[in-house]
């Protein structure tokens, strides 16, 4: 039995007027992978707040013990010095900065304020073998991919000399092979007796490389699951995160499926600042009503910049090929005309291009189209507020008014802000990317759910998304995209994970 | 009681710049020994200062989109010079002269929101250029001297007042009678929507709430009105401000238009995914901006009956700072014109108020500078409560 290197006991915090966490003890053994889950808003990321310090010291009750020593952090910094270190589903790094500037951020190599950077320099090429990230120190964060700004991000911990590493939602916008990357990177530190403290909700990882599982529920701790001792399956820990078992992951629809409502033919696009790039080459893609087809691949393989050129032109250059409605040819060359055809797309990145965050989810829901609640530009309030309203209702958005915030919602809720904006639109083909990245089980299943109810109403919904479970639990067609091009096409009922993941492979090299 | 408290709580930043104005007012009545609310003194205040007002509306809603603009007070002093080489050296009529000056202003906010908009280079940058370029470029027109004075109707755009139909010696009936007006039509506005918000199940004002904050605008109304009706009525001036008050307070809550600008103003590329055409949006503020511009241009040009190359100097600061005392946001997508407009009086009272303190220009600049910083701590300390 080893010993333990930290310990939180009894630990509750206290917003006002909520109870973030009620009496939550959690403990770390030295040198383990120790997978914190729960849904969101279970209490996950405010109990690593407390941890690092973000939440100071007396603003929370109960004790933490680090290595024996009881710790009251009233900064990051603070926590930093000890070796703990917290790195962010937003990573903070500076884009414009090489990569041994960034390291070295906060930590800076030198004497006086003055900085060393041969030492500098040295330091980091023994930090990147470490993470096994083969880039120059001098090359600028912007031009590496998110994969390996993470394991930049990991460097950084290791340069302070990091006792504990945590890491929120680590893999949640890396693709398969660097997921598995970042897994192997985490059992390599367990075997130097670095211990991590994984927050994911990918469950399928969580069990890969857990030691032991602690799920939150509420703001209080249910369990936590020695892996090493017992047989744990996914089921068991959504069990245990939701309270009950969810017998299905992915909700019954029965499948009516009407003419082709949608067409694309020889869709071309090149990338938009690379000339000769082809980022969607030669696609060919339909969708008929009441079809929920499936766009899977792996990140970078071009399922977005597809999405969004047929969307009005919103990405790439020199786009060519023939958009079809019903059979006939439809000019999707602006958004405005994309729009008025019916098509919607649902962004991947709720925050950066789904929402206003700083409005209220009435001013986010009816944006896209005000013409239905205005008369000669004046817009109608009650009309507005009235139909919204029956918008909130039907997809069950958690809010205490319309006129809440969007920035003030959780993932899931934001989401539905998201559908609920092209459902007021009152589109009938729907692009929707990634819809569930990012929430938890339950929100999960009521997108599922939407996105089932739309499809029973008869509009063509195409989805895309980097879960290949979730493809093949509520798609009836799959499209496999590799390097911009459709590799394969297969029904739902056919496809197994196994087969699609050997299309992609086969076609990365 | 407790309603009214978490009332005000709610609305602390609506109403706390206008508790601030009604502390300054207060004060400098104080300061003045009563001169600052005197007929005479209002009409000046109003007359000295509506630039600011006029195009605190357009800045607002550049602002709110997301820009800025630093030309403004150089685009009015050129506007003010081409009206006034139109009409004195060419003797064009005054009318004519104000539309093709309207429609330059256009054309100038339609040159800067072209490269701001369509070719992408900051705002600041461009209104920088455009400063310096149209501060130029009155220069150019006048050759370095005042041109003036103007033909009377032109004059009365700024000193004039609305005529009185009554002739009762001494006393304007006619402003009463607007006020009067004024008053019943807000009234009736406010009755309206309620029961409108009411059938359709919105949270509404308890009665006497309501009631006590339509008697306190309608004495507001009926007080002013009372006061200018002693000296010489309204002035032209403030008719004019309170149609672009109404027009734009308007625009900004209720149309798409006024919606498309706060989404694009709060992200402009989910505004864009949502199918608002944010280029063109972008670039019609700014040709509004360009409007009303040269509307304030022409109005200091017509107060003084002369064109200056100094005019304008240090307009587009005391606009800025109205608009960001009013409760806008630098980042863009939150911002009110009534802000705006109790943000344009605050400056207005304040340069008012000091001058007649005998307060120099140096401390004049400084002390506004402080209120400015003041505001908007308040703001960033209100938003940070509501969260």
């Amino acid at each position: 039995m080893s010993d333990v290197i930290l310990e939180m006991r009894n630990i509750t915090k206290v917003f006002p007027g909520v109870k973030a966490l009620d009496n939550v003890s959690f403990s770390v053994r030295e040198g383990e992978i120790h997978a914190l889950v729960g849904e969101n808003g279970a209490g996950k990321s405010t109990l690593m707040q407390v941890l690092s310090g973000v939440h100071p010291y007396g603003s929370y009750e109960g004790t933490i013990y680090f290595k024996g020593k009881e710790c009251q952090f009233r900064n990051i910094t603070q926590s930093e010095d000890v070796g703990l270190v917290i790195i962010h589903q937003e990573l903070a790094l500076v884009p414009f900065l090489s990569i041994v500037e960034n390291l070295f951020l906060g930590n800076e190599q030198g004497k006086n304020g003055i900085i060393d950077w041969n030492k500098a320099v040295s330091m980091s090429e023994g930090l990147l073998e470490k993470v096994g990230l083969e880039e120059a120190p001098a090359t600028l964060v912007k031009d590496l991919g998110v994969g390996k700004q993470q394991l930049v991000e990991i460097a950084k911990a290791l340069a302070k000399e990091v006792q504990l590493l945590i890491l929120d939602e680590p893999t949640a916008s890396l693709n398969d092979s660097d997921s598995e990357k970042l897994l192997d990177l985490l059992r390599q530190f367990r075997e130097n007796g670095i211990s991590s403290i994984l927050i994911s909700h990918k469950l399928s990882e969580v069990l890969k490389v857990a030691d032991s599982i602690t799920i939150l529920r509420d703001g209080a701790t249910i369990e936590t699951l020695d892996c090493r001792k017992d047989e744990i399956t996914e089921d068991r820990i959504i069990r245990g995160m939701v309270g009950r078992d969810l017998t299905h992951r992915f909700p019954e629809r029965d499948v009516k499926i009407g003419k082709t409502i949608f067409e694309v033919k020889d869709w071309n696009v090149y990338h938009p600042l690379q000339e000769d790039r082809k980022v969607s080459d030669d696609i060919n893609l339909y969708v008929r009503e009441g079809e929920v087809v499936g766009v899977a691949g792996l990140m970078g393989a071009g399922r977005t910049e597809l999405a969004m050129s047929i969307f009005g032109r919103s990405y790439g250059k020199d786009i060519s090929g023939k958009a079809f409605k019903y059979g006939e040819e439809i000019d999707v060359s602006t958004i405005q005309k994309a729009i008025a055809h019916g098509i919607a797309y649902a962004t991947e990145d709720r925050k950066a291009y789904g929402l206003v965050l700083i409005h209220p989810i009435k001013d986010n829901i009816s944006i896209a189209n005000l013409a239905s609640v205005s008369n000669y530009g004046v817009i109608e309030d009650p009309k507005e507020f009235s139909m919204v309203r029956e918008f909130r209702d039907m997809l069950d958005i958690r809010c205490s008014s319309v006129l809440q915030l969007a920035l003030n919602l959780s993932g899931g809720n934001q989401q539905k802000v998201v559908l609920s904006k092209w459902l007021f639109a009152n589109q009938d083909i729907l692009f929707l990317d990634e819809p569930t990245r990012g929430i938890d089980v339950g929100a999960k299943y009521e997108i599922y759910t939407i996105i089932n109810q739309l499809a029973s109403e008869g509009k063509g919904i195409v989805l895309l998304s980097s879960e290949l479970p979730e493809l093949l639990g509520i798609c009836d067609r799959i499209y496999v995209m590799s390097k911009g091009k459709i590799v394969a096409e297969m029904k739902a009922s056919d496809a197994t994970q196994e087969k699609v993941m050997k299309h992609i492979m086969n076609n990365t090299r | 009681m407790k309603t009214l408290l978490t009332f005000l709580r709610k609305n602390v930043r609506d109403y706390g710049i206008l508790i601030a104005l009604i502390v300054i007012i207060v004060f400098f009545q104080n300061t003045t020994n009563g001169i600052l609310l005197r007929p005479i003194n209002i009409t000046n205040l109003v007359l000295q200062n509506s630039y600011i007002v006029i195009m605190a509306c357009g800045m607002l809603l550049v602002i709110v989109a997301g820009g800025i603009d630093l030309s403004v007070g150089s685009v009015a002093a050129f506007i003010g010079a081409v009206a006034a080489v139109f009409m004195v050296r060419y003797n064009m009529h005054w009318f004519l002269t104000i539309v093709l000056s309207l429609i330059l202003g256009g054309l100038i906010g339609a040159f800067q929101g072209y490269w701001i908009s369509y070719a992408k280079i900051p705002a600041f940058i461009v209104t920088l250029a455009g400063m310096l370029i149209f501060r130029g470029l009155t220069l150019v027109m006048l050759q370095g001297e005042a041109v003036g004075p103007f033909a009377v109707p032109f004059q009365r755009l700024s000193s004039g007042f609305i005529p009185d139909f009554f002739n009762y010696d001494g006393f304007h009936v006619t402003t009463v009678l607007i006020g009067v007006i004024f008053s019943v039509l807000i009234v009736v506005i406010d009755l309206i929507n309620r029961s409108k918000q009411k059938k359709y199940g919105f949270e509404v004002l308890p009665f006497y709430l309501m009631v006590v904050k339509n008697l306190l605008i309608v004495g507001a109304v009926l007080g002013l009105c009372w006061l200018m009706a002693s000296y010489k009525g309204l002035p032209t001036v403030m008719i004019i401000l309170f149609v672009l008050i109404i027009l734009y307070t308007f625009v900004t809550s209720q149309t798409v238009i006024g919606r498309r600008i706060y989404a694009m103003g709060g992200n402009v590329k989910a505004a864009m995914l949502s199918g608002v055409n944010t280029e063109r949006l972008y670039f019609l503020t700014f040709v509004n901006m360009g409007v009303l511009a040269a509307l304030a241009g022409l109005i200091v040009a017509a107060r003084l009956n002369v064109a200056t190359p100094k005019a304008g100097d240090g307009f587009e600061l005391d606009v800025i700072a109205a608009v960001f005392i009013g409760g806008a946001s630098a980042t863009g997508g939150i911002g009110k014109i009534i802000g705006a407009v109790v943000g344009a009086f605050m400056i207005g009272v304040m340069n008012n108020g000091m001058s007649i303190m005998g307060i120099g220009i140096d401390w004049q600049q400084a002390i506004k500078g402080i209120v400015l910083l003041l505001a908007v701590l308040f703001d960033v300390y209100s938003k940070k409560k509501i969260q």
